[in-house]
C-alpha cells in the first residue's frame, strides 16, 4: 500500500481509538481538540487554493457557511423522518451525519464553481476582493431567508460532530491536499503560482487548475462548516463573515505559503493561542494582532516555513552517519 | 418628486463620507499597490477624537465643529505615518499577501485597542455643529447633511490642489507612475509615502467626524462597514485614480440609499459587492481607470 494511504488510514484509526475514550477527556480540552481539528481542515484546504496555487482568496467562510447550513438543515428537517420516532441507532445517525456533511461539501464545491469560473480571470488583490465580496453576498442572502432562521440563525441542530469525524476529515483533507499536488497533474498547481505566463506559455491549462484548486478547497470548508455546525450546535450568518475568513487565511500565511506541515502547525498555535491568552483575557486579541505584526515583521515567510526534508537529512546523518 | 429629491440628497451625503475614506485608499494603492486595511480604524479614530475634542469645546457653534474636525485631521494624519513608518516601511518590497497580512493584524489591533481603551459600548456622538433642520417645500435638510457636503467638496477641492498644484503633489504622482524612475530623478520615495499616508489618513479622520455627525454613534468596530464599502468605491472608480474615487463613492452612496429606501432594503449590504463584483468582471480597470498591459 503507498505511504500516505498507510498515514490516512492510521490517523482515521487513532481518531477512532481519541474519539472512543473521549468521555474519560476534560470536556473543555475535547472542545479545544476539536476546534483545532476544523481549523486544520479549513486552513489546509484554503492552502491548496492560496498557498499552492496562488491564487488569493477571502472567501473561504462563505463556502463554510454553505456547508454548514446545508448539512444543518439535512439533519435538522430530513433527520427526524429519515430516523423515525426512536432517533435512530448511533451507526444510522453516523451515517446520516456523514451524508449531510457531503451533500453540504457538494454544496459548497457547486458555489465554489459558481463564485470561481467568473472571478478566477482576476487576480491578487482583485481576486481577494471578489471572493470576499461572494463571501458577504452568501452571508447575506442566508440573513434573508427565513426558512434558514434568517439573522438568528439556525439552532438546536443535533450533536453529531466527534473527534473521530472531526480528525477522520482532517486526515482526509491533508490526505487528498498531498497527493494532488504531488501527483503529474498536481505539479501544474505550483506552476501555475510560480509563473502563470510561462505555464500557459507550456500548455497548462492555467484557468483550469485554478478552479480546480477552488472547487477542492471549498468542498473542504463545506464539509468543515457541517462539522463546526454540528459541534456548535448553533449558526449565524454573521459568525461567517470575513473576519473568519481572514482567520483562516492568518493560519496559510503563518504557516507558509504551500507548506501543508507548517499550515498544520499553525491552524493549531491560532486556535489554541487565544484559549491560554484566556487568563488576560481583555488584552487578549490586542496581543493576537501584535503577535500578527511582529511575526510578519520578523518572519515574513511564516513561522513554520521551515525546510524540513534538510532537517531530516542532517537528523539522519546525525544518527546514522555514512559508512558506519 | 419630494421623495425623490430627498433619497438623492441622503445618497449624496452618504456618497460625499465614503468619498473621504475612498481617497485614502485610492493614494495609498497608488503609490504602494497595496491595500491598506487599517485606513477604516484610522477613520474610526478620527470619530473618537472628535467625540473627545468635541466634548471640550462648546457644542453647536460652527467654529467648535471646525476645530473639531481639525483635531482629528491631524491626529489620525499623525497616526497614519506613524503606523507606515513603524509597520509597513520594514515591509515595503516584500512580498504582497505579507504586506496584506500585516495591514490585517494592524486594523485589528486598532480595533481591539480601541475596544480596550474606549470600551466596546457605543457612545453617542455629541452635535459639534449647530444642528438645524430646514424644511423646503416637503425636503427635510438638516445641517449636517449640508455640514458633510460642504466639507467633503472643501476638502476634495483642496485634494485636487495638493496633488495637482505643489510640488509633493507632482512627487506623489510620480512615485505612483513609477517608484523607480521617480528616485532616479532625485524625488525621496519615503517623504512622498509618509506625506501620501497623511494625506489619507487626514481626510479618514475628517471623513469619521462626519459619519458620526449623522449616525451619532460611535464604537471601535464602527469602521469595518464602511470602510470595506469606501475601498469598493475605490475599485469602482478605479483604484490608484482619485477623481475616480469620488465619483465611485457617489455612485456607491446614492446605490445605496436608493436601495434602502426600497424593499430590498435587506439587501443593502450586499449591494455594494455586487457592484464591485460587476465592474470587475466587466471592467476590471474601474469606470475611470486605465488597462495596464501586463509586460511579460
Amino acid at each position: 500500500m503507498p505511504k500516505p494511504l498507510i498515514a490516512l488510514l492510521a490517523a482515521v484509526l487513532v481518531a477512532f481509538g481519541v474519539s472512543y475514550f473521549s468521555d474519560h477527556i476534560d470536556p473543555y480540552y475535547l472542545d479545544v481538540i476539536t476546534g483545532v481539528g476544523i481549523n486544520i481542515i479549513l486552513a489546509v484546504s484554503l492552502n491548496l487554493v492560496n498557498g499552492y496555487t496562488g491564487q488569493f482568496s477571502l472567501g473561504h467562510a462563505g463556502f463554510m457557511s454553505v456547508g454548514a447550513y446545508l448539512s444543518a438543515a439535512i439533519t435538522m428537517l430530513a433527520g427526524p423522518r429519515i430516523l423515525g420516532d426512536s432517533g435512530g441507532t448511533a451507526v444510522q445517525q453516523g451515517l446520516l451525519f456523514l451524508g449531510a456533511l457531503l451533500v453540504g461539501g457538494l454544496g459548497a464545491a457547486l458555489a465554489g464553481v459558481a463564485v470561481g469560473i467568473p472571478s478566477l480571470r482576476l487576480k491578487g488583490d482583485y481576486l481577494a476582493l471578489v471572493t470576499l465580496g461572494f463571501g458577504e453576498i452568501i452571508r447575506v442572502i442566508f440573513q434573508n431567508v427565513d426558512a434558514l432562521g434568517g439573522a438568528l440563525g439556525l439552532n438546536g441542530i443535533p450533536n453529531y460532530t466527534t473527534v473521530f469525524w472531526v480528525y477522520s476529515f482532517a486526515a482526509l483533507t491533508v490526505f487528498t491536499v498531498v497527493c494532488l499536488v504531488r501527483s503529474t497533474y498536481g505539479r501544474g498547481f505550483v506552476a501555475t503560482r510560480d509563473d502563470e505566463v510561462a505555464s500557459e506559455a507550456v500548455g497548462l491549462n492555467t484557468t483550469r487548475y485554478k478552479i480546480v484548486a477552488f472547487v477542492v478547497g471549498a468542498f473542504f470548508a463545506g464539509v468543515a462548516g457541517g462539522l463546526y455546525g454540528h459541534f456548535k450546535l448553533t449558526i449565524t450568518p454573521t459568525g461567517f463573515d470575513f473576519t473568519k475568513s481572514i482567520e483562516i487565511v492568518v493560519m496559510v500565511i503563518l504557516g507558509g505559503m504551500g507548506n501543508t506541515p507548517g499550515v498544520i502547525l499553525a491552524a493549531i498555535l491560532l486556535t489554541v493561542l487565544p484559549e491560554v491568552l484566556r487568563a488576560v483575557d481583555e488584552y487578549r486579541m490586542v496581543l493576537y494582532s501584535l503577535l500578527l505584526i511582529v511575526l510578519m515583521l520578523v518572519r515574513p515567510k511564516g513561522l513554520f516555513n521551515f525546510d524540513y526534508s534538510a532537517i531530516a537529512s542532517r537528523l539522519r546523518r546525525k544518527f546514522w552517519p555514512a559508512g558506519s | 418628486m419630494t421623495e425623490f429629491l430627498q433619497q438623492l440628497l441622503n445618497g449624496l451625503s452618504l456618497g460625499a463620507i465614503y468619498a473621504l475614506i475612498a481617497l485614502g485608499y485610492t493614494m495609498v494603492y497608488g503609490v504602494l499597490r497595496f491595500i491598506n486595511f487599517a485606513h477604516s480604524d484610522v477613520f474610526m479614530v478620527g470619530a473618537f477624537i472628535g467625540y473627545f475634542v468635541g466634548g471640550l469645546l462648546p457644542h453647536g457653534t460652527f467654529w467648535g465643529g471646525l476645530a473639531a474636525l481639525a483635531a482629528a485631521m491631524a491626529g489620525c494624519a499623525v497616526l497614519g505615518i506613524v503606523i507606515e513608518r513603524l509597520v509597513y516601511r520594514p515591509l515595503r518590497g516584500g512580498p504582497t499577501l505579507n504586506v496584506l497580512i500585516t495591514a490585517i493584524g494592524m486594523s485589528l489591533f486598532l480595533e481591539y485597542s480601541g475596544q480596550l481603551v474606549f470600551g466596546a459600548t457605543p457612545r453617542a456622538f455629541p452635535a459639534i455643529f449647530p444642528a438645524k433642520v430646514i424644511s423646503l417645500h416637503g425636503l427635510i435638510i438638516s445641517m449636517n447633511q449640508v455640514t458633510v457636503i460642504v466639507v467633503a467638496a472643501v476638502l476634495m477641492v483642496g485634494l485636487q490642489f495638493a496633488v495637482h498644484g505643489t510640488k509633493i503633489g507632482t512627487a506623489m504622482r510620480a512615485v505612483a507612475l513609477n517608484p523607480k524612475a521617480a528616485q532616479l530623478v532625485g524625488i525621496n520615495i519615503d517623504v512622498v509615502i509618509s506625506f501620501t499616508f497623511g494625506l489619507g489618513s487626514a481626510l479618514a479622520g475628517a471623513g469619521g467626524v462626519l459619519y458620526a455627525l449623522n449616525y451619532p454613534s460611535i464604537d471601535p468596530l464602527m469602521g469595518v462597514v464602511p470602510g470595506l464599502k469606501a475601498f469598493v468605491a475605490a475599485v469602482l472608480g478605479g483604484v490608484g485614480n482619485i477623481p475616480g474615487a469620488a465619483l465611485g463613492a457617489l455612485i456607491l452612496g446614492m446605490v445605496e440609499t436608493f436601495v434602502d429606501g426600497s424593499r430590498w432594503s435587506t439587501y443593502k449590504d450586499a449591494i455594494a459587492f455586487a457592484i464591485l463584483i460587476g465592474i470587475l468582471l466587466f471592467r476590471p480597470a474601474g469606470l475611470l481607470g486605465r488597462y495596464r498591459a501586463e509586460k511579460v
